[in-house]
């Protein structure tokens, strides 16, 4: 992403001051990289971490959403009279409510809603709120106010949304003016090459709901002007904007609180109606509220991957060198965001060396839940059809697929202006270390079983746009007199181990231990300034900031060192708990015994975010690889294994890397096999897989138990100061088009429609036995 | 389904329960649903809790008994209330997690007289006279209980949002099936979605907690 131009926050990106010091890569690490136990481990498995959704306050309200049950409709008239004089219920909103007419969604044409919009534009849409003593009796008064709706016709898919009589979902219309078309060379000509073979699929990928476990929601509550929000997020300073803004408040009036969150991979950088709903609902009742939304409401209204159609067409020379790409994308992000293609190209122009590429996107409004962020949006579905067309370009070739990918790796950046080098690329090391690893040639080369189950390898490379991270980032160190120390940083701790990670750097350069360091993080009261955490960026944005401020910390204590040794400061460095003479080590001063240090009892050390390199490109690369059975009778596809092989720069601790791209390939295999928002299109509009049952994430069943996580580390001193690249993000995207090549070699179908579930495997097994032999596909 | 047992006295070292109700903990407890290793004690006698009993006084509330780690309270519920309602928003032992309520993610799974049950899809009054043993009840004092130390060491987690349920599923599944297979362990915790996908890690955590409660720790 160019700096000032990111999903994850809304508006310009602010400036960090320049840091003072650029120290040099860590040549060797006693802290960094071992693979601790997370320093809030006990919190998390005894019960005593305070999630948003368990905070208790006195006196505390309990809320409740109605949400419209219509695809598409205008409300007429909403009668809160029965409602308002059930037991225990203290405060209803509703449109025409005074402090409610907040406008919402904005985009390109203005906002193109409101908090409670008469008009509602898909199942979902919020349309009253009610707190209560219980959440009970907030249900029960949710259920107890009487809507008359004009219900509308409706659009749900991007076809029945095109069509001439579809009905005016935006009066924009329906379909989004399109970006102009990525394109570099001359697409048309070389296809037309002599001798060049070229393959055309088109793919499906499937509409992925974020459902993380903790739903979303908040308690606010009031202390004359000033409000505190908990809310599950993955961005204080993301919640505090948005609710000051909405409300029309002073930014320090309002304080965001997110110390735990129960996941959200995307769909939390940002708050909701929610969190303002419940802070209007506190203020009119005097009291604390808690709301947090219902996992239907969850489903229907809390974000989505948008579901693509990918047409893909590619051209390859006899050899194995790729001559073109050319993509059109179509997709939506619902009724009211902009996109429903955003991102799925960039890993077509970017990921082999390809000098003819063409791309196009459209995006389109239905009467659906709106979109957000997901887990690198766009890459998993971009992935899914171009690894997937490699497989099959290398089939048409007779190339090995690991040998066709290595023929065509790009050391610059083909789609940035000026093809900027990358700092650092270990996709190739990533491809061939991982088949070793693997044993991918002996898998190959393996005989077929003589059962109706067929066993299958594939492999599938992934790059994240992101994963640079870069300013604005400042961490705040505390040494205290007795040699503990505390981390103060913005960032919220998803789950990805940030407060971990955090204490290793500050143990690196301050040489206390991490059992003595304590961190203070994510609340817009007490921290730091910090982007939400997402787009694999919380390493390598915030873990330079945090070296920087242990540095801050480590030069003040050896200025005073060296004033009390009398010897030059540049002179004297920090072991352990001594300050020492490099070139006499008998000179030296326990921390305990610097005296001014003991006169203050406290160092503050502040350290800032320094700037990406200057033309160059920072990406963080992987290549996975699975083995499946097919059942030919069932058409269902087991993975018994997988392995993944990451270029995500240094790793800070080698147990939460591990954990991470374990867990974005369980998630990979569930928009390869099981994940799937299905909406009732001929008849009502509604969303039939609301609920966590017929939105089927998988479950220990569903992910291989023999998962390896094989770490490349390219050693790339360019990118930042602790040599970091993300994680989070590439470790779900190479996933589902591996499984997919897999089902390929084990059985010869070439899917191209996710999720890959065993109606549509046993339906294309039913084809594939009645094709001719010559039409069967590569 | 029977309820022939509403009778029996609560301070009896409990026997294994019929009472099926729908609270199964999905295909994997079911697949481990063998007689139950019930670690549970003989609860102290402790005063109700003044802070959770009686908030509401209506006609319609039913009173119960729940033994909740341990502690003995005597409490009105509604009928309609679900065990995780009065555990977490009565009692305020809010490790026990809420995430559908409706029996399909697992994160508010406790031990219903030593077996693993969802408290979402459990009646508080079903749960009358039972022992209910949530996360904060593994403690050991101050120090993690065994299979919560397993998954602190194992890494076992990532938001932890879904752990505890985690937790006491690996509690129960132990519990009635002390040398699980790793077969077994995957289908006694197919019932817990965890959407981080830790699942690797949660797989080598039960089988260590197993492990060390086999050595007697």
């Amino acid at each position: 992403m160019e700096p000032n131009d990111t999903y994850y926050w809304d508006g310009p990106l602010p400036e960090t001051q320049a840091p003072s010091t650029t120290p040099d890569p860590w040549k060797v690490t006693k802290v960094v990289g071992k693979a601790l136990v997370r320093i809030d481990a006990y919190d998390r498995v005894s019960g005593s971490a305070v999630y948003p959704s368990d905070v208790v306050l006195p006196d505390m309200l309990h809320a409740a959403v109605l949400s419209c049950p219509h695809a598409h409709a205008m409300v007429k008239k909403v009668d809160t009279g029965d409602a308002e004089k059930m037991p225990g219920v203290h405060a209803i909103l509703k449109d025409g409510v005074v402090g409610t007419n907040i406008p919402w969604f904005a985009g390109r044409g203005g906002f193109s809603s409101r908090l409670f919009d008469p008009h509602c534009r898909y199942e979902g849409d919020e349309v009253a709120v009610v707190a209560a003593d219980t959440i009970y009796q907030a249900w029960d008064a949710v259920r107890a106010i009487k809507v008359e709706y004009d219900v509308l016709k409706y659009a749900v898919t991007v076809e029945d949304a095109l069509k001439t009589d579809a009905p005016a979902i935006r009066d924009s219309g329906n379909a989004i003016a399109p970006p102009p078309p990525y394109q570099r060379g001359d697409v048309e000509a070389a296809f037309k090459t002599a001798g060049v073979i070229a393959v055309e699929h088109t793919f499906h990928t499937p509409c992925e709901l974020h459902n993380p476990m903790e739903v979303h929601g908040c308690v606010a509550k009031w202390d004359g002007p000033r409000l505190t929000i908990w809310e599950s997020t993955q961005g204080v300073y993301a919640v505090q904007q948005g609710v000051a803004r909405a409300l029309n408040m002073p930014l320090a009036n309002v304080r965001a609180i997110g110390h735990y969150m129960g996941g959200g991979f995307g769909g939390k950088l940002s708050h909701g109606k929610y969190s303002v709903m419940a802070a209007l609902l506190a203020k009119k009742s005097g009291r604390p509220v808690r709301l947090f939304l219902s996992r239907e409401q969850v489903c229907q209204s809390m974000g989505n991957r948008p579901a693509n159609t990918i047409v893909l067409k590619a051209a390859v020379q006899k050899d194995g060198t790729l001559v073109a790409f050319q993509s059109k994308v179509t997709g939506s992000g619902g009724a009211y965001s902009e996109g429903g293609t955003g991102g799925v190209d960039f890993v077509i122009r970017e990921l082999y060396k390809c000098p003819n590429v063409q791309c196009e996107n459209q995006g389109v409004f239905t009467n659906a839940g709106p979109e957000r962020a997901f887990r690198a949006p766009g890459h998993p579905q971009g992935a899914w059809a171009l690894e997937i067309m490699m497989d099959a370009l290398a089939v048409r070739i007779g190339m090995d697929p690991v040998e066709f990918r290595l023929k065509n790796i790009s050391t610059v950046s083909q789609s940035r202006n000026g093809n900027p080098p990358y700092t650092s690329t270990g996709f190739a090391d990533c491809l061939a270390q991982g088949a070793k690893a693997f044993g991918w040639k002996e898998a190959r080369a393996k005989a077929p079983l003589p059962s109706h189950i067929k066993r299958g390898v594939g492999v599938a490379g992934g790059m994240w746009q992101g994963g640079s991270g870069g300013p604005p980032s400042t961490a705040i160190v505390k040494l205290f007199g007795d040699g503990s120390a505390n981390l103060n940083l913005g960032a919220s701790d998803i789950g990805c181990g940030t407060k971990t990670w955090g204490a290793q750097i500050v143990s690196e350069e301050l040489g206390v231990p991490v059992e003595r360091i304590s961190v203070e993080h994510a609340d817009t009261g007490t921290t730091p300034f910090a982007t939400p955490s997402g787009g694999s960026k919380t390493v390598p944005t915030e873990s330079p900031a945090i070296r920087a401020a242990a540095i801050d910390v480590k030069q003040q204590l050896l200025a005073m060192a060296a004033e009390q040794l009398k010897l030059p400061q540049a002179e004297l460095e920090l072991r352990g708990a001594e300050v020492v003479s490099k070139s006499d080590p008998a000179k030296k001063v326990a921390l305990g015994q610097i005296q001014a240090f003991g006169r203050r009892g406290l160092i503050l050390g502040v350290g800032y975010r320094g700037p990406n390199p200057q033309g160059k490109a920072i990406n963080p690369f992987g290549a996975q690889f699975a083995e499946v059975e097919v059942n030919t009778k069932t058409g269902e596809i087991k993975v018994l294994r997988f392995l993944a092989a990451h270029d995500s720069g240094r790793i800070l601790n080698p147990l939460t890397f591990r954990n991470q791209v374990f867990g974005g390939i369980t998630m990979g295999i569930g928009f390869g096999l099981t994940e799937d928002r299905v909406m009732d299109r001929e008849h009502r509009g509604k969303l039939l897989t609301a609920n966590l049952h017929d939105y089927k994430m998988p479950t220990a069943l569903d992910a291989p138990a023999d998962k390896t996580c094989l770490t490349i580390d390219p050693h790339d001193t360019e990118c930042n100061t602790t040599g970091t690249k993300g994680v989070g993000e590439p470790a779900t995207i190479p996933t589902a088009p591996a499984v997919a090549n897999a089902v390929f070699h084990a059985t010869g179908l070439r899917l191209t429609d996710a999720p890959m579930s065993p109606a549509r495997v046993v339906a294309a097994l039913a084809a594939q036995k009645t094709a001719p032999a010559g039409q069967r596909r590569g | 389904m029977d309820h022939d047992d509403k009778e029996r006295d609560i301070r009896l070292s409990p026997g294994v329960s019929r009472r099926g109700f729908i609270a199964s903990v999905g295909s994997g407890a079911m697949g481990v649903a063998a007689v139950a290793t019930l670690g549970a004690t003989t609860p102290a006698e402790v005063p109700a809790d003044a802070s959770a009993a009686q908030i509401d006084t209506s006609d319609t509330m039913s009173t119960i008994v729940i033994n909740v780690n341990g502690r003995r309270h005597k409490m009105l519920v509604e009928p309609r209330w679900s065990l995780l309602y009065v555990l977490r928003d009565r009692l305020n032992l809010t490790g026990t997690k809420v995430g559908c309520e409706r029996g399909e993610c697992g994160a508010c799974t406790v031990l219903v007289d030593g077996k693993a049950r969802y408290a979402c899809l459990t009646l508080a009054v079903e749960a009358d006279g039972r022992d209910i043993t949530t996360v904060e009840g593994l403690m050991k004092g101050e120090d993690l209980g065994t299979t919560q130390q397993a998954f602190a060491e194992e890494d076992a987690f990532q938001c932890g949002y879904c752990t505890p349920g985690q937790v006491m599923a690996a509690e129960g599944l132990i519990r009635s099936n002390p040398s699980p297979t790793l077969d077994e362990i995957r289908q006694g915790m197919s019932g817990n979605i965890c959407r981080c996908g830790a699942y690797a890690h949660i797989f080598t955590a039960v089988a260590k907690a197993a492990d060390l409660k086999r050595q007697g720790r």
